[in-house]
């Protein structure tokens, strides 16, 4: 007696196929264009010529500047703002919370030429300030992606956690900085990956903000626009290297509070 | 100067939210050094409120508390000497056992030496010794709820407030802690206040029981006092099983109730409105010709130490418990002792008595059912489309195990001397002039007694109806 029967494995299969399309293939692509070079022969240049090279160091360097000063912009106008709405016993402040996130339902490239407009009237000519218009820019565009996963974080808390450090004789800061702060880090975390990675490589806002600097997206960008597919795949595996590093050290700091987590 | 052994004084607390409700009135309550009291309540009664006030998470809309004599109202939680158990433990997910219970010492900025003492000890106290690095969620239920005592008294605080720290706890686990609260209170020798909507936990423990009800302060006593003595229907239907009859005086020492007379202790004037309350404990069943009144058992449960009873008499249900079993359609006579009954005077003479569900989920009465839907009555049930009843959980309700409960007011009766009219009918067998109405006492076929006013004239022994509105008819549920 034979039965068919149908394994719940094969329903994995459709998600195996697409794994194996787009993350795998062109990762093993990406891994070959890095270590081989125009002739098809593997070489390390690649990876020497990055750290060689003092211009591409210096752009990974202001890259990096610019995404840290973001991420401390987003997340400094971020979570008092979160902490306002998630604490406040305001009846309509799912509404208020809406209003932050609702530019992230508007098109982006919209957004940053309004702000560009802006920023040229009071500017004069954009060349002046190439990075506080990336920061501005980028911060402008990023906000949403810090709110969320804070806000979420800090009304999710247990009010009763507030309480018993209040009964226990802290007072109102106190109790922010002994509960609330290190319960809400899960959140700030999350909202730090969010912001923070994509600052160092998007470099869209910045072109479209006239800017003449560079950060590692538009540096790839060029590489690939003049042909130099090897290395600009070696600087996207670079960058891939340093998010993974960069995650992993967040991760960890995540899982010390499992409690309360609320990644997005 | 004034001496007072009151560590902490309600004076006048009143709790009314924005909207309009008021969630305690007029609490008032003396509590002395090293007491162990008890507020005892239904959920919605106050008694989470009223802690929560003395603990500074609210403030009274008015009143005053006193510390010591020394008014702290206002005083912000952090600068009371008070410390509080929560319900759901509220311990930091963020922090070892150590670090969670030194919290407080070191907000107080006590040396690293003295913490790592007191924890130390603390810890033994609530025998968890060596449990320092742990963290939160290795825990089980109990040792985080001890956890959470050990946070709180190591600030040796002036007063313990315990918001339902057995509730989440299993029966063996909650008997246990029971036993080790009382245990601690006594070692520690500091004042805990106890809420609690438990009962029996409140009569095991407390030195002192508050009753509260809607808000207000029905009864404080002893644990004996409140048992053997309530002051009115609620607490002696609250505390322990009890049988609670309607009644009237009819001689000196001598009162009616649940179809029978019986002698009692309590002398109250002849002709008054009584609620009498027999305990289950305190019903003796005997032959039927021996006892006070006789009817048939209806059920037996075995309880382990003893039977309960149900014998039913006429339309009034007496519980029993017995050693000794009987069996269900015995015709059997109910005795009960005169020091074991129970007076109170009745203060607004409302009627109570116990309606049926029928096969149909009809609420029924005297063989008439009732224009009301029992989804209505059981808050939270529904219907299904096949018929059953569930609750607001989804479970089936059983309708043999609840029982419903109606009260109505004597204003809301009306007389009739069409029979047929009523919903049941009576002679009357007492009559009081109260100035612009009469006030009636009529026993019912049923072997029940209703209190009715009514502004005509009627005889003594007059056969009447008794029409009851169902829109004035409140229906409690009971489990």
């Amino acid at each position: 007696m034979h039965r068919h029967t149908f394994s719940r494995k094969y329903l994995g299969i459709p998600y195996a196929v697409f794994l194996l399309l787009f993350v795998v293939a062109p990762l093993v692509v990406l891994i070959y264009y890095a270590f081989t070079n125009g002739q098809g022969e593997f070489t390390a240049q690649n990876l020497t010529g990055f750290f060689s090279d003092p211009n591409t160091l210096g752009t990974l360097c202001y890259s990096f500047g610019i995404a840290m000063v973001t991420t401390a912009v987003c997340l400094l106008l971020a979570y008092p703002l979160a902490f306002i709405l998630a604490t406040s016993k305001l009846k309509g402040k799912s509404v208020i919370v809406l209003i932050f996130i609702m530019p992230m339902w508007i098109n982006f490239s919209l957004r940053i030429t309004a702000l560009k407009e802006i920023l040229t009237w009071l500017e004069g000519n954009l060349a002046y300030h190439p990075f506080l218009n990336t920061v501005l820019g980028m911060s402008y565009d990023f906000l949403p992606f810090m709110i969320l996963p804070i806000y979420t974080t800090i009304s999710k808390l247990d009010g009763a956690l507030l309480e018993a450090a209040r009964d226990l004789g802290a007072g109102e800061l106190q109790a922010f900085l002994r509960v609330t702060l290190p319960l809400s880090l899960p959140g700030i975390m999350s909202g730090v990956s969010m912001v923070f990675l994509p600052a160092m490589t998007n470099y869209v806002v910045l072109d479209m903000l006239y800017n003449s600097t560079y950060i590692m997206g538009s540096l790839i960008g060029s590489y690939f626009a003049a042909y130099n597919w090897n290395g600009g795949s070696m600087i996207a595996l670079i960058l891939l290297g340093i998010i993974c590093l960069f995650t992993l050290l967040t991760g960890g700091a995540e899982e010390e509070n499992t409690r309360g987590g609320a990644l997005l | 100067m004034e001496q007072t052994t009151n560590i902490i004084e309600l004076k006048h607390i009143t709790k009314t939210y924005e909207d309009g409700y008021s969630a305690v009135s007029d609490f008032n309550l003396e509590v002395k050094q090293g007491e162990f009291i008890t507020f005892l309540g239904p959920s919605g009664c106050g008694k989470t409120t009223t802690l929560r006030m003395i603990a500074g998470f609210d403030l009274p809309t008015e009143g005053e508390i006193l510390l010591n004599g020394r008014p702290i109202t206002s005083l912000p939680p952090n600068k009371r000497p008070i410390n509080t158990v929560f319900q759901r433990y509220a311990l930091f997910p963020h922090m070892n056992i150590y670090e969670n219970i030194a919290f407080g010492l070191r907000q107080k900025k006590t040396p690293e030496k003295v913490i790592a003492k007191k924890v130390k000890k603390v810890l033994e106290l609530v025998d968890l010794e060596g449990f320092e690095n742990r963290s939160i969620d290795t825990l089980s239920g109990g040792q985080q709820q001890r956890v959470a005592i050990a946070r709180a008294v190591v600030n040796e605080p002036q007063i313990l407030l315990l918001d339902e720290p057995l509730g989440a706890l299993d029966l063996k686990m909650r008997k246990e802690m029971q036993l080790e609260l009382k245990e601690m209170h006594r070692e520690l020798g500091i004042t805990f206040i106890y809420v609690t909507h438990d009962q029996e936990e409140a009569l095991t423990m407390s030195d002192k029981i508050v009753v509260m009800s809607e808000g207000k302060m029905q009864q404080i006593g002893t644990p004996e006092d409140i048992y053997n003595e309530p002051i009115n229907a609620f607490v002696a239907d609250f505390i322990g099983d009890s049988n609670i009859f309607n009644g009237i005086m009819t001689g000196k020492l001598k009162a009616r109730f649940c179809g029978g007379e019986f002698a009692c202790v309590d002398d109250v004037e002849e002709g008054t409105h009584i609620t009498a309350v027999v305990r289950p404990e305190d019903v003796t069943l005997t032959s039927p010709e021996r006892g006070n009144i006789r009817g048939i058992v209806t059920s037996v449960i075995f309880k382990g130490i003893h039977y309960e009873i149900t014998v039913e008499s006429g339309k009034n249900e007496i519980v029993a418990q017995s050693v000794h079993s009987a069996r269900v359609g015995d015709r059997v006579g109910v005795e009960v002792e005169p020091d074991n009954i129970h007076i109170m005077i009745a203060e607004d003479h409302t009627n109570i008595f116990a309606a049926e569900i029928n096969k149909n989920y009809e609420l029924e009465y005297n063989g008439t059912v009732l224009p009301v839907a029992l989804t209505d009555v059981i808050k939270g049930s529904s219907m299904l489309e096949d018929g059953t009843l569930v609750d607001s959980r989804g479970l089936e309700i059983d309708p043999k195990k609840i029982r419903v409960k109606i009260s109505i007011k004597p204003q809301d009766i009306e007389l009739t001397d069409d029979q047929e009219e009523g919903l049941v009918q009576g002679s009357i067998s007492n009559m009081i002039y109260k100035g612009d109405h009469y006030s009636y006492v009529i026993h019912t076929d049923l072997e029940q007694d209703f209190v009715v006013n009514d502004e005509y004239l009627w005889n003594m022994e007059d056969q009447v109806g008794l029409v009851m509105p169902v829109e004035k008819m409140i229906f409690t549920v009971k489990k």
